[in-house]
């Protein structure tokens, strides 16, 4: 870099605020290079080849549509072949691509190679005339003096009361994009788990018996009541708080547990909510040796060992543990319902 | 009133003149017809030859208008087979893994569009490149228009609708993400709840109002559907109006260079060189994207399933543009140290939960687009340049907002790779943890990093200006002087080129000025040092003295060889 660095305290373009001209500059604006003339301008040869050129392309994309026809009719429906489906879905694209392209580049190079390259210069406008500004400005003075607003503040004050009231209906209206009867963040508490509800795999509906339960196993299940449920988007909604957990584990490798659920798990098994406390994706991920349940959109990890304590990653609380026992049948069934809101954290959840 | 006259200003003969003229050929009689009803002659006459501006990054703006095209044209199809509700039907369709199964009509409708309706698949590809193309063209156009400071007076407002254009493509893009209502787009739908459910106070509410009730019930697809197909697009389509329009009045910027000028454009007649690059542009967009629909398959939604809260797939990905704010939600964590972040207020009603790991992501997100919207005047706040501005800067000249730019774009890019942060362990067999932590220790550092490494390249590059300009370029040519020292000769560049590389200003550090009292407040003291991080390291350009100080070295030792045509005017600015 040497000797002229940033350039001594006197150099550079003194200019001031306001200024911003070229004329500070090391040397004047020269004006616009001579024009170079392009090879298709001096040369009647290259123009016709450039000429041939451009049409071999507006041939391509003929092409091109043909084979979209091709595509389209040769190939037919394809039935759910999904070879066939791959190629036409190819010949369709490529066809419209060829078709596209084939104009889209023949009119560039029609532009570059045999339009004028003259470069044009034009003055820019002033964004406004202060004689105009001034005009317009007498202009708004006298339209408002018209409507004699500023005389009668009566008027102004009732327009403005009545201007800011009259949108609120635009927006009340919309009150019923709920129309639920159990309206309110109070259902959000409840699932459909409950006393003795039996616990059924997701999504046979077979129960499932402790003893069918091997060491390391885990299964999705779901509340028998669940198929009750009447209405798609109703039993979605359930499924959503319901989906529960059950794994399998060692005994020995529990934890101590909480005061108060010693008789949450039956011999080893244990169940939790499988919506995550974060914002609620399906925590699906299980890993047997370390016991760590995954949630594979966020990673959130959780320790099944230590009731579904959080190990890693952005989740804030627990997943919720569901007690469990068995009924006279050897069919695993819910104690209660959880005794807290499952899925991420709102506001009134306390 | 009754005092008015009658008298027009126009002769009777320009009233009659509109009749006189008799077309000879039949397009002549077809365009006067039109002309004497629409009054087409104006128009001709202020755009015909309106000039433009031509360079390669005024693309981008291009090429996110002709994507929206496309993208309405291919989605305006897929309308007439798709239907939104999400009412229950078993699918009767052609593809066999899925018969019988139990699924919303969305889901269904979206299958047999893909399956059974011809070029269906390919519109649906189509339509899906086209979005994700055409937030990345809006994308790379705004970092142009902010890198080269096309945003200053009088364009702040048009930046503003662009930002405004911006976030509309992601609201598009993520309502059209949700329509086909299989596995993946629930549970995007899903994180967009818990998202809402974080909220204080009206979170909660916000989300029953959204899906009618509890996530995720059957009513949402339906609203989404008419806010992704009519809402939306409506408000981009205004706003593009709007942007243009805008464009048209300001006239475009152009680079620095030869024969340009605050009070001009240089640049190329809309007839017929611009009309016909332009147009002929929009073929090769669509081409282009024809060719991605055609040859890469995107979200192959029968792979998923219909929705159900149980199931998800490990590694599944956001489009991009809604990575970010995915990838915020992995990097903050739960906890810290063990002390769990969330808490609840004690209140008399039971108390109120505070989502603080999801409410945080809120805070860079707010920031950035927040930030982005407001630049125009930040700038102008710390540099107190209220000037209009039509000749673009050269990122280099700028090095203080160009290094901002890259810090930013650097934040957001961790927050992009975040998105990813399981895929990138996967595939470089990393601990994810390893991965996210790094991710955690970069969305700190990396702008910081990046800031104080490209100002000094922007220096650098300054440096390397005044260079060519006082020694002209290395020729490539060692020379033996008499006294035996070697010396690489030295070409001087044109003054064409010389003109590009000295016409820019670099302001000094401005003081604090005082307010009416008399007293630097604590705003005026954080201007003056953001001021001071902008402007002080700076290089100056090449003044007048010492340019001719330059040249005179030539004069004796080795003479630079100067290129033919600009020795003439360099000599007569010497004497």
């Amino acid at each position: 870099m040497g000797e002229h660095g940033n350039g001594g305290p006197n150099s550079g373009a003194v200019i001031k605020a306001g200024e911003g001209r070229s004329s500070g500059y090391a040397i004047d604006n020269p004006g616009l290079p001579p024009h170079r003339p392009r090879l298709t301008d001096a040369d009647e040869k290259a123009a016709r080849r450039a000429e041939r050129q451009v049409s071999a392309l507006f041939l391509i994309s003929i092409i091109g549509t043909v084979m979209f026809f091709v595509g389209y009719f040769a190939v037919g429906v394809t039935d759910g072949d999904l070879q066939m489906l791959r190629l036409q879905n190819t010949l369709l694209g490529v066809g419209v691509a060829f078709a596209m392209l084939g104009i889209g580049l023949g009119v560039v190079q029609w532009a570059r190679a045999l339009m004028p390259d003259h470069e044009v210069i034009e003055d820019r406008k002033p964004l406004r005339k202060e004689a105009e500004r001034a005009e317009a400005a007498q202009t708004v003075n006298e339209i408002v003096d018209e409507t004699q607003i500023k005389r009668r503040p009566l008027l102004r004050n009732t327009l403005i009361g009545a201007a800011l009231l009259a949108p609120l209906p635009a927006v009340v209206v919309f009150r019923d994009l709920d129309r639920s009867e159990d309206f309110g963040p109070e259902r959000m508490r409840h699932s459909l788990w409950a006393e003795g509800v039996r616990l059924v795999r997701d999504p046979t509906g077979t129960p499932i018996r402790a003893s069918d339960l091997t060491v390391g196993s885990a299964v999705h299940a779901i509340p028998e009541t669940l198929r009750e449920v009447s209405g798609h988007g109703d039993r979605l909604a359930e499924k959503a708080k319901a989906v529960v957990l059950l794994i399998r584990m060692n005994p020995d490798d529990f934890e101590p547990v909480t005061p108060g659920r010693e008789d949450w798990k039956y011999e080893g098994i244990i169940a939790c909510s499988k919506v995550c406390t974060h914002v609620g994706c399906p925590v699906a991920l299980y890993e047997r040796h370390t016991h760590h349940l995954l949630c594979p959109c966020h990673q959130s990890t959780f320790d099944a060992a230590e009731e579904f304590k959080v190990i890693f990653g952005p989740a804030g609380r627990p997943l919720p543990q569901l007690p469990i026992t068995v009924d006279d049948e050897g069919f695993l069934i819910a104690r209660s319902d959880f005794t807290e809101p499952v899925g991420p954290t709102y506001w009134e959840r306390g | 009133m009754s005092s008015q006259s009658l008298e027009s200003k126009y002769t009777e003969e320009q009233y009659s003149e509109v009749d006189q003229y008799q077309p000879a050929t039949r397009t002549g009689k077809i365009a006067n017809y039109v002309d004497q009803r629409v009054g087409g002659t104006g128009m001709v006459r202020e755009f015909g030859r309106k000039v433009f501006p031509d360079h390669w990054t005024f693309m981008f703006g291009e090429v996110a208008l002709y994507s929206f095209v496309i993208t309405v044209i291919s989605g305006a199809f897929l309308t007439f087979w798709f239907d939104p509700s999400m009412s229950s039907t078993r699918y009767d369709g052609s593809y066999v893994p899925l018969q019988g199964v139990e699924m919303s009509m969305a889901y269904n409708t979206a299958l047999q569009l893909s399956f059974d309706v011809r070029g269906g698949l390919f519109m649906r590809q189509l339509h899906h490149w086209g979005a994700l193309m055409f937030v990345m063209a809006m994308a790379i156009h705004m970092l142009r228009v902010f890198f080269t400071g096309a945003f200053r007076k009088p364009r702040e407002l048009n930046w503003v609708v662009g930002c405004t254009l911006l976030l509309a493509g992601l609201g598009a893009g993520f309502t059209g993400y949700s329509l086909p209502d299989e596995v993946l787009s629930g549970n995007g739908l899903r994180i967009i709840d818990g998202m809402l459910k974080a909220i204080p106070v009206v979170g909660t509410y916000i989300s029953f109002f959204l899906f009618g009730g509890e996530f995720p019930g059957d009513e949402v697809i339906p609203r989404l559907y008419s806010l992704h197909i009519f809402i939306i697009p409506a408000v981009i389509l205004i706003l593009i109006a709007v942007h243009l329009f805008m464009v048209v009045t300001h006239k475009h910027t152009q680079y620095p260079g030869p024969g340009r000028t605050e009070r001009n454009v240089v640049g190329y007649p809309i007839g017929p060189v611009y009309a016909a690059k332009a147009g002929g542009f929009f073929f090769v967009v669509f081409g282009v994207l024809a060719l991605l629909g055609g040859t890469f398959q995107i979200n192959a939604l029968w792979n998923y399933g219909p929705y159900d809260p149980s199931p998800v797939q490990a590694g599944t990905q956001p489009d991009w543009y809604i990575g970010w704010f995915d990838g915020l939600l992995r990097l903050m964590p739960g906890y810290i140290g063990g002390v769990p972040l969330e808490f609840v207020i004690p209140t008399p009603w039971g108390g109120n939960s505070v989502a603080t790991p999801v409410l945080v992501t809120f805070i860079p997100i707010t920031a950035l687009l927040l930030g982005l919207f407001v630049w125009p005047w930040i700038e102008s706040w710390i540099t107190g340049d209220k000037r209009e501005h039509h000749i673009l800067d050269r990122p280099r000249n700028v090095p203080g907002r160009t290094a901002f730019g890259m810090a930013m774009m650097i934040w957001y890019f961790v927050m992009w790779a975040a998105a990813s942060s399981d895929l990138i362990a996967t595939h470089f067999s990393l601990s994810f943890n390893d991965v996210l932590i790094w991710l955690r220790v970069l969305f700190f550092a990396g702008p910081i990093l990046t800031f104080i490494i490209t100002k000094r390249i922007c220096l650098a590059l300054q440096r390397k200006d005044r260079e060519i300009v006082l020694h002209g370029n290395e020729a490539g040519v060692i020379e033996m002087l008499p006294h035996g020292e070697f010396r690489e000769k030295h070409t001087r560049v044109s003054d064409y080129e010389l003109y590009t590389l000295v016409s820019y200003e670099s302001p000094g550090v401005t003081a604090a000025r005082p307010n009416a009292k008399g007293k630097v407040g604590l705003l005026e003291k954080s201007r003056v040092r953001m001021n001071r991080t902008f402007f002080e390291d700076r290089v100056e350009p090449v003044s007048r003295e010492e340019y001719i100080e330059a040249l005179s070295h030539d004069d004796h030792g080795t003479p630079a060889e100067l290129p033919a045509g600009s020795v003439g005017a360099i000599e007569s600015r010497k004497s």
